[in-house]
């Protein structure tokens, strides 16, 4: 049975209580699977049951073609990364985890965005482009696509820039990393 | 050879000899594999009997339990087990059939995604893309099934992949690079370890079935009677010390008895093998041990530091851990003279608070009174399985388990219906010892179908119904928490389980007499093959003593 300690009706505020209370601090997790049916599932499925939100997730290949890197960004959550990270290991087809430290971590993502930009306001909106070392891959009379390589901050910069000239959509990949130095990630 | 004989070759390869199961469309070439295999085959009633009968032959035996089910509700009628075992650690391998490969994901007929509807419940799972693979996946499951922390691994076996002719070569290593269980605890950590015991005012040795599933009661025996340290066990490590030991406290939890608790309540050091720290155990997790130092060894690192911080963490199998600990241990000659405060404080919980209930002044049978009795009748000498509730908890603090294996009941979980397909297991993997069930009347309508299994294949298991015709631990938790209130809770009069044994071919007989029932339990057990004893007694009695939920364990009630 479940916990009906007491017939009193629990309160709101109780349950609040007792749900997540997020750190504020930024995980970078590089995970190393193998690339074989459902690991991408009972990684997510995982995350989702130990009640953590993933910010951000990128799946791609390696050096190595039977297996694949997973990056994922969250917020730290009211239970401890390493409980996660234990829980993570036990799956059979997880070879490695890293929980990188920002400061000796080299994380990119890459975001396309499309602006409404004609008349006066495309000079200016070049120009923010130009600042953020962007590039314009599709031009219409009315319209820009803008690429945007750069870490998760950069990126939201640059969101924040060209938002009021009319951001039409925004499409990101969400951060992949890799160690700093010699040794491998 | 077809791909589903060399399932047959690699079953045997792991030396399985017996196999529980149900056919269906989508596994007819593994039946028909069954044909000439030379395994035995159990039919079951239902897959989740199956499942189940699996689990308790792994509990029993210490083997690893296998299942055969079909596709779509033949999968699915196997989550509850597959769940289970995950819980308790049950090493079981379980295979379905799925759909043709063309019809994969179209709704096909009996085509459930039993690979992702599995995937939260299960140690591992396969889902079988060429026919060439299925050799080598099938001896990795039994190899993730039984090492490490023993969980249910299952393989989807596509219908089509299991007709197909392929080139069976027998697999000789299995190698999983993301798979490496540590099974020798660190030697500083144990040296430590063992300081910090020889140090211990107040300590307790806390074991769970981790102890079991490792083989190492041999070892705990011997390093907690190296000196005289107090040992509890876990609902689910019964057996795992001898009951009978002036060093035992009896079971720790909810229901477990008050010397257990209150030492474990006062304790400076806690010295937790295989065990996890569950809600059932520590009740209010903020108030538990508040003196304790922890060590914890556990096979599975995510388990240490989960719910309690370990203050000396240590990764290992038990056997392994609790051998060297041992030697660690009498090397540094602790004085035992240093615990004598400590055994006074116990003996006096013991003496102050032995569980206990009102007899009835006539021939009614009180519940516990019918567990001191089955355990007369039986001298102990029983594999015992149980269902889940009352009788459980009962069960528990009065058959007193001398031995690893000989009580086998859903711990984790708390699956009822549980009980008697488990009896079956644990019967079919030890026929030399006798299968009892103790179960209640709510539990065994949940697989009482599983009687044609016993009868069928001539298992004797007896099974004992403490009847009181309610659903009794949520009547008791109606009783003390929602004001008496029951809602839907009486379980009325049927059926008949004497007339229903008789239906299955089984022999039944109806107890309503204290004064007898010891000789007529005996006379019940004594009877060949399957028999049913609906054993009548006090509808309302509560499992005392008790942890209110939420509550410290100083704060046990009753």
């Amino acid at each position: 049975m479940g916990e009906p300690g007491t017939k009193e009706p629990l309160t709101l505020e109780e349950l609040e209580a007792t749900t997540a209370v997020r750190t504020g601090r930024k995980h970078i997790l590089s995970i190393l699977v193998e690339n074989k049916p459902g690991v991408l599932t009972r990684i997510a499925g995982l995350f989702a049951r130990r009640g953590f939100n993933i910010d951000t997730l990128a799946v791609g290949p390696t050096d190595d073609e039977s297996l694949s890197r997973i990056t994922l960004t969250l917020d730290g959550a009211m239970h401890p990364i390493d409980q996660v990270t234990k829980q993570l290991h036990k799956l059979v087809n997880v070879i490695k985890i890293r929980d990188l430290e920002p400061a000796e971590t080299v994380a990119r993502e890459l975001a396309l965005f499309k602006v409404t930009a004609d008349g006066p306001a495309r000079g200016e909106v070049m120009q923010i482009v130009e600042i953020f070392r962007g590039k314009i891959i599709d031009v219409t009379r009315r319209s820009l696509i803008i690429e945007v390589t750069g870490t998760w901050e950069k990126v939201e910069a640059f969101e924040r820039m060209v938002r009021p000239f009319g951001l039409v959509e925004m499409a990101r990949t969400g951060e992949i990393a890799i160690s700093r130095g010699r040794s491998e990630t | 050879m077809r791909a589903v004989d060399a399932v047959m070759a690699c079953l045997k390869a792991e030396g399985v000899d017996v196999v529980f199961g149900y056919p269906g469309g989508a596994n007819l070439p593994t039946y028909d594999a069954f044909v000439d295999a030379g395994i035995r085959h159990i039919l079951v009633r239902h897959e989740a009997g199956g499942g189940h009968a699996a689990e308790g032959y792994a509990k029993a035996s210490g083997k690893v339990g296998v299942v055969f089910a079909t596709s779509g509700p033949g999968a699915t009628n196997i989550v509850t087990p597959l769940t289970d075992a995950m819980m308790d650690s049950v090493p079981l391998v379980a295979f379905t059939g799925q759909v043709r490969t063309d019809l994969l994901g179209t709704d096909g007929f009996q085509e459930a995604d039993t690979f992702g509807i599995t995937m939260p419940i299960v140690k591992h799972s396969f889902m079988i893309q060429h026919p060439t693979e299925i050799p080598r996946v099938v001896h990795e499951a039994f190899h993730i099934a039984r090492t490490g922390r023993p969980g249910p691994v299952l393989i989807d076996m596509p219908v089509d992949l299991t007709r197909a002719e392929i080139d069976y070569h027998p697999v000789g290593d299995v190698r999983l690079p993301g798979y490496q269980p540590t099974v020798e605890g660190n030697s500083k950590q144990i040296r430590l370890a063992a300081k910090a015991i020889a140090n211990a005012r107040r300590p307790v040795i806390y074991a769970g079935g981790g102890v079991i599933n490792a083989d190492g009661a041999d070892e705990l025996h011997d390093f907690v009677t190296s000196d005289k340290l107090p040992v509890t066990c876990t609902l689910m490590g019964l057996g795992a010390f001898p009951a009978p030991h002036e060093q035992w406290l009896g079971m720790l939890g909810m229901h477990g008895t008050r010397a257990a608790n209150y030492a474990m309540d006062e304790a400076d050091l806690i010295v937790a093998v295989g065990a996890r720290f569950d809600d059932r155990i520590t009740g209010k997790l903020a108030e538990f041990a508040p003196r304790a130092k922890f060590v914890h060894i556990d096979i599975d690192p995510a388990e240490i530091s989960k719910n309690v911080p370990a203050h000396i963490p240590i990764v290992g199998d038990a056997k392994n851990v609790l051998a060297r600990l041992s030697n660690e241990y009498r090397a540094l000659g602790p004085d035992p003279a240093r615990l004598a405060g400590w055994w006074e404080r116990i003996e006096q919980w013991r003496q102050q608070y032995p569980l206990r209930y009102d007899d009835s002044p006539d021939a009614e049978i009180k519940p516990q009174f019918l567990v001191q009795a089955l355990y007369e009748a039986t001298k102990g000498d029983c594999i015992l399985s149980s269902d889940v509730g009352q009788h459980q908890m009962w069960a528990a603090q009065y058959f007193h388990f001398a031995k690893p294996r000989r009580w086998v009941n859903s711990g984790g979980l708390g699956t009822m219906g549980f009980g008697l397909p488990a009896a079956i297991g644990a019967a079919v993997a030890n026929p030399e010892i006798p299968s009892v069930l103790l179960t209640g009347d709510g539990s065994f309508q949940m697989n009482s179908q599983e009687l044609a299994t016993c009868k069928t294949h001539d298992i004797p298991v007896k099974v004992v119904i403490m009847n009181n015709g309610y659903l009794g631990m949520v009547r008791q938790w109606q009783e003390l928490f929602w004001d008496k209130r029951y809602s839907n809770v009486d379980m009325g009069e049927w059926p008949d389980w004497v007339k229903l044994a008789e239906a299955y071919g089984a022999s039944g007989v109806r107890l309503t007499d204290k004064t007898t029932l010891v000789d007529d339990l005996k006379r019940a057990l004594a009877t060949p093959g399957p028999v049913v004893v609906d054993v009548r007694v006090t509808r309302e009695e509560n499992t005392y003593p008790m942890i209110p939920a939420g509550s410290p364990a100083r704060d046990m009630v009753g």
